[in-house]
């Protein structure tokens, strides 16, 4: 058994680290944040691209860097740590992920080599409204190779070059390849502007199929799958930065004549933080084992991870602002980047309810069996 | 990340499978009682040890295998599997022996280690008092010096087996004038000696796993003592930190049969498993008993690469007797009225969910307490401040006592 990181998945995780300390810290995320105008940090964006990252699960035929996937969750969960304002998720978890699963040689050519070297940002278009998308309800159509409607919210939609949209075509959701230059999108605002969404409205945009007629919610599921265990390694990332801040803000306040974090309701707090983030990254190990083999538990191990980084960064996130009391609260301490981020990365791979339903059923028919 | 065994670890693992196979016990364990359970469980311990399966890490010449954590761990696994009569040497061989080893002679190490190992002689922990649990350096059971040898007087409560084991570890105060963890001494003995009397405690589970041991004038030699004298403290942290390891999580029924007892249990028009409210605490359950799980392969991991697991082997005790516990709650709403029954032969699952919020109750607090845990993953994970002591100082005999 080896469950862990290897040596080389360390180093490459470490030496991430050491870029990632010098190249975006918290200013940089919130050069984003403050600035209305500001979508993303293209200098960090393209100084990533330069470190090979986007590519690291493309193949090297395409212009990758033909490691697996175990060496990106290593570099997710570094994005994560310092909650890097760039559209890594959306480009590489969801778009590249989309190509790589579905897309025919041709548009793998094509586009993967783009990704590999910065020269294309990709997202992941599904959401129409309120509550989850069902092939029921979707409203988007494609009739003769034109993809008609609205999708909000759209991460990275108002810079992406291409997107993946869901829409049915003939009352068969499928997913299409759209290029978004002459798409109207709208910059939306959420709670974390430092990952910008958009509102993006389709008419008569030329699309591609990806993947096979009627496949498309079953491929969105097998991307969500994907992208949750990537985003896991994000959110355990945070998730354990927080913790960090928690503890160094605690041992440096002093109330009632001595250190605020040798009272027990502090000292339980953290503890508890620990203990959730540890079950978070064990669960998130097992899903990048199941994505980096292709193992049939993938759609088990992805829901666990999900469901367990979600509520270890929220809760870590939320218990970090208390701890710091007023501070916490302020704009100027970095917690409610945390808070932002964490709620952002919660929510755009579908919802914990939605996550926890899947798993159960799931379970249902393995018990079953 | 790959859950395979090396070659080497799928060999050990085969030879251990096969060992077992033809020679686990293969008798029905659920309804037996004690005695016969422990007459089962020595046998076994010895047919273990004849083939050096007992105590895999252990040397050799100890009865051990020479073997190392990882076999250690294989084993297990696959002794789970054949369902073998277990739990009854864990405390002797997880805590007390290694205490030994650490700390006798050879002589003693020569006479006690190997009929421990055979289970032939069970030994007992001897710590909690009925002052002194969590702060169990507060404890009261005297020796005194007498020539050669000591005499202790006193209690310990709460003491797992004792009415079944030979021997034990007995942490006692040899010097009140001192603040309380510098005045403790270790001792092993004889608990068949006619000065120590053993009574069960009939616990709110309805067994009776654990007891109260009363010492009168109970004379050990020196040659009994385990380390030096006013050194208890130090002792017993090393049989606390083996404790650590010896105590894994909670057993009893997991989200797999609450899942099924969900499924088979009426509720509306459906089952309960149809309702949205238990499908998200079910899948809440099977996230943190996979993260649990998948957490030990990460020790496993640590273990195979030579590091030694620290204090933060205690999330799984935290973790899985809490779950237990609201697991088991909510098994009891599933079935709704009938949830009540314990009777076995009514209950589902032979009342295992019944049983399990009962015992729950006390996984809670053996082995450490919930909150002592979280203080021991803050301050020896986290490196967080100990709490505000009132006690460093202060001789023993000087110190406010309350119950
Ligand atoms: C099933 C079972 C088997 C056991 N087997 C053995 C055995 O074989 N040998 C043995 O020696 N002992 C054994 N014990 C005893 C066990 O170790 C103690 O019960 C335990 O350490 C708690 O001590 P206590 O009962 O004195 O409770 P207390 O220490 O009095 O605790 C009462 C409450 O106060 C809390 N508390 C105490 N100190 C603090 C603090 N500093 N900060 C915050 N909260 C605190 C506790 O968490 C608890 O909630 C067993 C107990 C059980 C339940």
């Amino acid at each position: 058994m080896n469950f862990d990181y290897s040596d080389d998945q360390k180093f490459l995780k470490s030496e991430a680290r050491k870029f990632l300390d010098a190249r975006a810290t918290a200013k940089v995320n919130r050069a984003v944040l403050d600035d209305p105008t500001k979508s993303y940090d293209p200098d960090l964006w393209k100084a990533v691209a330069e470190m090979g990252w986007l590519g690291t699960a493309i193949p090297e035929a395409h212009g990758g860097l033909g490691l697996g996937h175990v060496e990106l969750c290593a570099i997710a969960e570094e994005l994560g740590r310092v909650v890097a304002p760039i559209p890594f998720a959306s480009t590489v978890y969801f778009f590249a992920e989309a190509l790589m699963l579905a897309g025919s040689d041709a548009q793998k050519a094509d586009l993967l080599p783009k990704i590999a070297a910065g020269e294309l940002i990709g997202c992941f278009a599904t959401s129409e409204g309120p509550g989850a998308v069902t092939a029921d309800r979707l409203s988007c159509t494609v009739d003769g190779g034109k993809l008609s409607g609205v999708k909000i919210p759209v991460t990275d939609g108002d810079i992406a070059h291409k997107a993946v949209v869901l829409a049915s075509e003939g009352g068969k959701p499928s997913l299409f390849i759209v290029d978004l230059a002459g798409v109207a999108r709208e910059t939306l605002k959420t709670l974390d502007p430092s990952r910008s969404a958009a509102k993006l409205t389709f008419a008569s945009a030329p699309a591609e199929r990806l993947g096979g007629v009627g496949e498309g919610i079953a491929l969105m599921e097998a991307v969500f799958d994907r992208a949750a265990v990537l985003i896991a390694f994000e959110q355990v990332g945070g998730a354990d930065k927080c913790l960090e801040m928690a503890k160094e803000y605690a041992l440096g306040r002093y109330a009632f004549g001595r250190t605020i974090a040798g009272y027990q309701a502090i000292k339980h707090k953290l503890a508890d933080i620990y203990v959730k983030n540890e079950l978070a990254r064990s669960n998130a190990y097992y899903g990048a084992w199941a994505l980096n083999t292709s193992a049939s538990e993938l759609p088990i191990a992805a829901s666990a991870a999900r469901i367990a980084g979600s509520e270890a960064f929220w809760f870590a996130a939320k218990e970090n602002v208390q701890t710091h009391g007023g501070m916490g609260f302020t704009w100027a301490v970095d917690c409610h980047l945390y808070y932002r981020r964490a709620k952002q990365l919660g929510l755009v791979a579908g919802a914990s309810r939605s996550w926890k339903e899947r798993l159960v059923s799931q379970l249902e028919r393995r018990n079953a069996a | 990340m790959d859950f395979n065994d090396t070659t080497e670890e799928a060999a050990f693992r085969s030879e251990a499978r096969t060992w077992l196979e033809a020679n686990a016990p293969k008798v029905n364990l659920s309804g037996k009682p004690e005695a016969e359970l422990l007459k089962l469980a020595k046998a076994w311990q010895a047919k273990k040890a004849e083939a050096r399966y007992a105590c895999i890490t252990w040397p050799k010449a100890l009865g051990g295998r020479g073997g190392t954590p990882i076999q250690q761990v294989i084993f297990s696994q696959e002794e789970g599997k054949v369902g073998a009569p277990r739990g009854f040497f864990d405390i002797g061989l997880g805590m007390c022996i290694p205490t030994l080893m650490a700390f006798s002679d050879d002589a003693t190490k020569e006479r006690f280690v190997g009929p421990a190992v055979r289970g032939e002689e069970i030994w007992c922990q001897l710590f909690s008092e009925p002052s002194a649990g969590s702060d169990v350096a507060g404890l009261r059971t005297k020796a005194v010096r007498d020539g050669d040898d000591w005499v202790i007087n006193g209690q310990k409560v709460w003491t797992s087996g004792a009415h079944y084991c030979d021997f034990g570890i007995v942490l006692v105060r040899t010097d009140p004038d001192v603040p309380k963890h510098k005045g403790l001494t270790m001792f092993w003995i004889d608990m068949k000696d006619p000065g120590v009397t053993v009574k069960p405690i009939h616990q709110m589970s309805g067994g009776s796993n654990f007891n109260e041991v009363y010492f009168e004038n109970v004379r050990v030699t020196d040659s009994q003592r385990l380390g030096p004298v006013g050194d208890g403290w130090k002792v017993a942290l090393v049989t606390l930190m083996n404790e650590r390891l010896a105590v894994g999580g909670a057993t009893g029924p997991n989200y797999p049969e609450l899942l099924s007892l969900a499924r088979s249990t009426p509720s509306g028009d459906s089952s309960a498993l149809e309702d949205a409210a238990f499908r998200e605490k079910l899948a809440d359950w099977y996230v943190q008993a996979e993260g649990l799980k998948l957490t030990r392969f990460r020790s496993i991991t640590a273990l195979s690469r030579g590091q030694t697991p620290g204090p933060e082997a205690s999330i799984g005790k935290i973790v899985s007797a809490n779950q237990l516990q609201a697991m088991s709650t909510e098994a009891m709403e599933v079935l709704d009225q009938y949830g009540i029954i314990s009777d076995p032969e009514l209950a589902p699952l032979e009342a295992g969910f019944q049983q399990s919020v009962m015992w729950s109750a006390g996984l809670r607090i053996a082995g450490g307490t919930d909150e002592i845990l979280k203080n021991i993953i803050a301050e020896r994970v986290l490196g967080l401040p100990g709490d505000v002591r009132v006690d460093k100082d202060v001789a023993f005999k000087d110190m406010p006592t309350g119950l």
